[in-house]
């Protein structure tokens, strides 16, 4: 898996570090999303899949 | 006689406190852009499918300029929070706004929720003792829902907790769209405004460590800061923001899973469900008030119908929730749902700022709740429970509970 973000269109919810916090973190100074993992582990992938899903931005884009 | 031939009147009347208008699906599958009449008599474009939401929410063409000449007045006592001239001091879109959100968001962030939560708990769990002893039946919204949300945003603004009736009747008038004449609803923001101002210029003068101060800190705009008006405006909507919204959804989500008792047990088994049932209450919420407004600059399209230019929409963000297209077994509430992109919170660039601070707040309230009163009921039959009328974000009246 292979995991993408895109920080312009990123609103700061948050859900992205609610959902799978070993993959996404938000920086302190803007709440703007910083990637953990861009090819997360096994055991991480349903929720990166849920986070990209729910993410109100639609700024987290998964492949394979 | 079928909504397609006839001009409906919105917000759609509703009697049921918890489950949705018969309309809704009747629209999404027959009409997905109707027109409407709003309390003022104008005339608006309705949405309520979930894709044309959510493409609607996150297009900047449809903006937030409620105050356009043309565009059409949600009633006749002006708009509320809508139209109000405070609104337009927010950017809109663009560079600005994002710099804006982006001041205003580090403190959403969910690492700051986290840190907030073990405060969170002990409030909850306070006001709940509190419940207790005053004995049952009690007022679920009056006791809990309504004070937590209110206590914890005094205190991300630094704004004494003891003013909150103040800030009680500052966001009604603001809020409710039909029950304050003008006069009311002015002379209400007026007094709200020099609040706002004094206590700005109070933390200017002495900063704490409140969002305010902080904002204040960063600067003038040529620093990279905001101007004194936009920081006023900011305190201002995010105080209203964080009354009524998580206050009302609060008693909302408890009474939607008490009305199915099978919820309730269900998740006093298995509490690791609270985060998913959290998103789930969002997504059935039917009475969550009157959507979202917004004002087309420029002629479009939305689900093959042209909309001119001028065009005031309003998005059903309850209803979107609701479509089979989007959600399967929409009309079911499912504890376990996964994903759940619901649109409660809006979608896109503007979509809501405190999302983090309410799932936080609304997942501490249920935890502490199965845990301290595992036995809680209605203390109604769910028929006898009322929606507050009249609001831009949807509630019930009262929400008696006994346990």
């Amino acid at each position: 898996m292979k995991v993408v973000i895109d920080e312009d269109k990123c609103c700061g919810a948050g859900q992205c570090v609610l959902i799978a916090p070993e993959v996404f973190d938000q920086r302190d100074e803007d709440g703007i999303v910083i990637l953990l993992e861009s090819e997360p582990a096994d055991d991480q992938h349903v929720l990166v899949r849920e986070a990209a899903a729910v993410c109100p931005g639609a700024a987290i884009e998964v492949s394979a | 006689m079928s909504v397609n031939e006839q001009v409906l009147s919105y917000p759609i009347p509703n009697d049921a406190a918890l489950d949705p208008p018969a309309e809704w699906a009747e629209l999404r599958s027959q009409c997905p852009v109707a027109h409407v009449k709003l309390p003022s008599g104008d005339q608006a474009t309705l949405l309520t499918r979930y894709a044309d939401v959510k493409e609607v929410l996150a297009d900047p063409r449809f903006t937030r300029q409620l105050t356009a000449p043309d565009a059409a007045r949600l009633s006749a006592d002006g708009g509320g929070v809508f139209s109000s001239e405070f609104a337009q001091i927010i950017p809109d879109g663009g560079d600005e706004h994002q710099h804006w959100r982006r001041l205003v968001g580090k403190w959403f962030t969910a690492k700051r929720m986290a840190a907030l939560r073990p405060a969170m708990t002990q409030m909850a769990e306070k006001l709940i003792d509190d419940m207790v002893e005053r004995g049952a039946p009690g007022d679920l919204k009056a006791a809990l829902g309504f004070p937590l949300p209110v206590y914890v945003i005094c205190d991300m603004l630094g704004v004494p907790a003891a003013d909150r009736d103040r800030f009680s009747y500052w966001s009604d008038t603001l809020l409710n769209l039909t029950r304050y004449t003008q006069a009311e609803t002015e002379a209400s923001q007026t007094e709200f405004f020099q609040y706002m101002s004094d206590h700005i210029t109070a933390k200017r003068a002495e900063p704490g460590e409140d969002l305010l101060s902080e904002l204040i800190a960063v600067g003038e705009p040529e620093d990279g800061g905001l101007s004194n008006i936009q920081i006023l405006v900011t305190g201002m909507g995010l105080l209203v923001a964080g009354h009524e919204t998580t206050a009302n959804m609060i008693g909302k989500m408890v009474s939607m899973l008490l009305a199915d008792r099978a919820h309730w047990e269900r998740l006093l088994a298995d509490p690791s469900l609270i985060r998913t049932t959290v998103e789930e209450s969002l997504r059935m919420d039917a009475n969550s008030g009157f959507g979202l407004p917004r004002y087309l600059r420029e002629e479009t399209e939305v689900s093959g119908t042209v909309l001119p230019r001028g065009t005031t929409v309003v998005c059903s963000m309850a209803a979107a929730n609701r479509d089979e297209s989007a959600f399967e077994a929409a009309a079911e509430m499912d504890l376990t749902r996964s994903p759940n992109p619901h649109l409660a919170f809006g979608a896109g660039a503007h979509s809501c700022l405190g999302q983090a601070l309410a799932r936080t707040e609304l997942q501490v309230v249920l935890e502490v709740l199965l845990r301290k009163l595992p036995t809680l009921e209605l203390a109604v039959p769910v028929a006898e429970l009322e929606r507050v009328e009249g609001l831009a974000v949807g509630g019930l009246s009262t929400v008696p509970v006994r346990w």
